[in-house]
């Protein structure tokens, strides 16, 4: 069942159209990540979300309660919804307890006792408390404000690029802890970012914003496997995209006879192949015309544990560059000529 | 996903009632614009009355009491002042500033206090102080002197606030790409302190236009000195509703460069946390040369002042002491100072609040009129507050209009400081306090307010000061048996009494300091120190 449902959302600033008819249902306890180049409207989103800016037109509906109806909104104060900011946005003049407590019951005897709880739960020492926002370093405060948006016990956690101030490694791992924290709290999370990688490894489902426009919504594997255009395709990862022709469940492309995922379509379409998807292996002589498809190793970029290898195939008269992932051990070196084989089956882009 | 109950359920108190839905009212923006509104036109009273006097006067007779060679020597005489008096200022307070935030001065606490000190000093008492050990002294470079004494406090406070408050990383930036110490510091410190020193250099060449006893007594004549002066021969003569006119668009001007000069910088810190505290460049060799600046400031703008006075009060044998007019002149400039602060604290608040988080070209002009009234002299407004009350009687020579002047008055230091205190506290703040259940009001007041909190302080306090020391128009207005400190001071002044006037510059100091302690103390907090 879903807990939050966008039906219709449009919001413009002057001339500019921020948002344009968006649609979007969150299903309860998942995790749904908002992901799109910047100035593609998915703060805007995220800030209708919670009440802080109102749609021109369109409804936002959480658990059968109406949040914004066209230009009419209930109070952003009164949603429950939890909302930690970019950069944390911590009370300069409260420390770390008292911003933890800032939405709860001053008189409450329990306070105490549930302020140390949620330190426990973003895994945050409990010496840290009296510590003004200052003396944390990035991700400490990142855990201060999750911990004090969960002190509401919220039905929807919205993070507006909770990580992006963060260094790579801390990145990654508090990113980790935070999913599991919502997690175990069972709380609907929605995120927002302009960094594929972070949306494709936090979400259960995935949003892909462009323009104002929800390019399209599915699970990680869905986008990345089966993108509906070449730009989505793109968005999510590095990716080959080649005219083909297709015929009997084939896409003929620079890259010979593959397997298309369908039979049900012919003629001229695109088809887009992920780098993992084709392997390498050394030219044979001889082989060479015996319909396998061969290129020269152009350029090699390493990358440790996975390369870029960039290898050209002349087909047709034409040049192509196919990008092809690989291990780095027993790298081809450029200039070679090398084999390729096609793992798996090309996916056709609709557009 | 499995049907483990939660630890931690989620709230469901917000699913069960139906929430009101509203239109986004922007929190009363409307209300706010009203407000800011009614104290704009307000404060185009004075500007009124002036327009309306010269249509009544003619063209003929206006032109003919404008276009002569003692409104040239007058504006003159202004231009000069503001083009010596604030170069020096800005360069005085950057370097002072600089001095006691960023380099291993020693004692560079105690600097910082004194440099903010003279502010206690009204510039009337800085004028008093240098004729009573120069009786000679006049002319433009004594008021130059005079006015860099007595206003630099106005710019040393934003810059060293700023100062403390840049991200050093900048710096390291700018190092990083070549650029030695002192063109780091001209390419990418200097241009951060531009709003700062716009602010403060405003603040003082505004007082360079309004201010009337600093110049009476040292002889040399601004347009204000010359309005009083007119005044005081002609009542209401349009001669000096004239030159009071002339006074109104070189304020225009100065606002204008402002506003050219400042640009669309935005105010509030953009990062996260806190920012790392900076580092002193350590000045080695140049450690004792570089006590010479705030040694002199200190002894010119503090120890002459304390000199005369002492050496008055001294003359005094303690008998002006005795007198009883002080305790009464004592408690009404309180009364007067801290329900005026309040008052115009008040009236300058929607307007600050729209200027930082609505900024537009509607509020630009609005927040102009604010900037004018304050830089016309007191006796403009009192003229134009005068002619009106004087038409409705409960008003007339009422504390409520002496409060209003002051409002009028003191609105710009109001403004700057409500301005910068606002626009200090970032909207995130507001908006993680509404998600978390506070009420949009009580998120501005326990949040927004609360950060603001020094800065509104602050603006009070200038503003009482003003009021502590303000002279024509409580003179003008008050109902009659008013006697202010200010007033008293001047009269005997005027009467030569200069031992007698002593215990009255003394007690506008002693009214001045817990003040200015306050403000400076406020400003070291505010950036977290």
């Amino acid at each position: 069942m879903s807990l939050l449902d966008i039906s219709g959302v449009s919001k413009r600033y002057g001339q500019q159209a921020a948002l344009d008819g968006i649609d979007l249902s969150v299903p309860a306890r998942s995790r749904t990540a908002i992901v799109g180049p910047s100035g593609s409207g998915k703060t805007t989103l995220l800030r209708i979300i919670a009440g802080f800016e109102s749609p021109d037109s369109g409804s936002v509906t959480l658990d059968g309660q109406v949040l914004a109806d066209g230009p009419l909104i209930a109070p952003a104060h009164r949603r429950g919804i939890g909302y930690v900011p970019q950069d944390g946005a911590l009370f300069p003049h409260l420390d770390v307890a008292e911003n933890i407590g800032f939405g709860l019951e001053r008189g409450d005897a329990a306070r105490n006792d549930r302020i140390a709880e949620l330190m426990d739960m973003v895994e945050l020492d409990r010496a840290m408390l009296t510590r003004r926002p200052h003396e944390l370093s990035g991700g400490q405060q990142q855990r201060v404000a999750l911990a004090r948006a969960l002190a509401r016990k919220p039905a929807l956690m919205l993070l507006d690029e909770p990580f992006s101030a963060l260094d790579a490694g801390l990145r990654e791992a508090v990113r980790k802890s935070v999913a599991r924290v919502l997690q175990q709290a069972g709380i609907t999370a929605i995120l927002v970012t302009h960094d594929q990688a972070e949306a494709l490894s936090f979400a259960d489902q995935v949003a892909v914003l462009r323009q104002g426009r929800l390019a399209q919504v599915g699970t990680p594997h869905a986008l990345y496997w089966q993108p509906k255009d070449r730009d989505t395709a793109l968005f999510l990862g590095d990716a080959t995209v080649l005219h083909a022709e297709l015929s009997e469940g084939f896409a003929t492309c620079a890259l010979g006879r593959i397997p298309a995922e369908t039979a049900a379509r012919t003629g001229r379409v695109s088809v887009m192949l992920r780098p993992e998807q084709i392997r390498l292996s050394p030219a044979t002589p001889g082989q060479e015309q015996a319909g396998a498809c061969h290129g020269e190793v152009e350029d090699i970029e390493f990358g440790g544990s996975l390369c870029a290898i960039t290898v050209a195939v002349e087909a047709n008269g034409a040049r192509e560059r196919i990008l092809v992932h690989a291990s780095s051990l027993d790298l081809p070196a450029p200039g070679t000529r090398v084999r390729l084989d096609v793992i798996g089956k090309a996916h056709i882009l609709v557009r | 996903m499995t049907s483990q109950t939660s630890p931690f359920p989620a709230n469901r108190m917000f699913a069960t009632q139906a929430l009101p839905l509203r239109r986004d009212r922007q929190l009363g923006s409307k209300s706010l614009f009203g407000l800011a509104w009614l104290v704009s036109l307000a404060a185009l009273l004075p500007l009124g009355f002036i327009l309306w006097i010269t249509i009544q006067t003619g063209w003929e007779t206006a032109s003919a009491l404008i276009f002569r060679p003692r409104v040239a020597e007058l504006l003159v005489n202004t231009v000069l002042l503001e083009a010596l008096t604030l170069p020096a200022c800005i360069a005085l307070a950057v370097a002072l500033a600089w001095l006691t935030e960023r380099s291993d001065l020693p004692g560079a606490r105690l600097w910082s206090w004194l440099a903010v000190a003279p502010l206690a000093i009204p510039a009337f008492v800085h004028s008093y102080a240098w004729i009573g050990l120069a009786p000679g002294m006049h002319g433009l470079f004594a008021a130059m002197l005079v006015s860099v004494l007595a206003y630099l406090p106005f710019l040393y406070l934003p810059v060293s606030a700023q100062l403390r408050r840049l991200d050093p990383a900048l710096e390291d930036a700018a190092a990083s790409l070549g650029l030695a110490p002192w063109r780091v510091f001209l390419r990418v410190v200097l241009p951060q302190l531009r709003i700062a020193i716009c602010g403060g250099s405003l603040l003082i060449g505004l007082h360079l236009l309004a201010e009337y006893g600093l110049y009476a007594m040292i002889r040399f004549d601004t347009f204000t000195t010359a309005i009083v002066d007119q005044f005081q021969s002609t009542y209401n003569g349009p001669a000096a509703n004239m030159l009071a006119g002339v006074l109104v668009l070189s304020c225009l001007g100065l606002l204008a460069l402002e506003v050219l000069i400042r640009g669309d910088a935005r105010y509030a810190r953009v990062g996260s946390g806190a920012p790392r505290p900076v580092t002193r460049r350590r000045l080695g060799r140049a450690r004792v040369p570089a006590l010479l600046l705030p040694l002199a400031l200190a002894g010119l703008g503090l120890g002459i002042p304390a000199y005369t006075l002492a050496r008055w009060l001294a003359a005094g044998h303690g008998a002006a002491w005795q007198a009883p007019e002080l305790a009464a002149a004592f408690g009404e400039t309180l009364l007067y100072a801290l329900s005026g602060a309040l008052v115009t604290t008040l009236a300058a608040a929607p307007m600050a609040w729209l200027s930082v988080r609505a900024p537009g070209r509607l509020q630009r002009m609005l927040e102009g009129s604010h900037y004018y009234v304050g830089a016309l002299p007191g006796v403009v407004v009192a003229l134009a507050l005068v002619t009106v009350t004087v038409r409705i009687a409960p008003l007339y020579q009422s504390v409520a209009t002496v409060l209003l002047a002051y409002a009028l008055m003191f609105l710009p230091r109001a403004l700057v400081g409500l301005r910068s205190g606002i626009a200090q506290v970032p909207v995130e703040l507001e908006r993680a306090a509404v998600s978390l259940g506070r009420r949009p009001l009580l998120a501005i007041l326990s949040v927004t307010l609360r950060l603001a909190a020094p800065g509104v302080a602050a603006c009070m306090a200038l503003v009482a000061m003003g009021i502590t020391t303000e002279l024509t128009a409580t003179l003008m207005l008050a109902p009659n048996g008013t006697t202010t400190l200010a007033t008293q001071f001047w009269s005997l002044t005027n009467e030569l009494d200069y031992a007698g006037a002593a215990p009255y510059a003394a007690l506008m100091i002693v009214l001045s300091l817990p003040l200015t302690a306050l403000l400076h103390a406020q400003s070291r907090r505010a950036s977290g120190q």
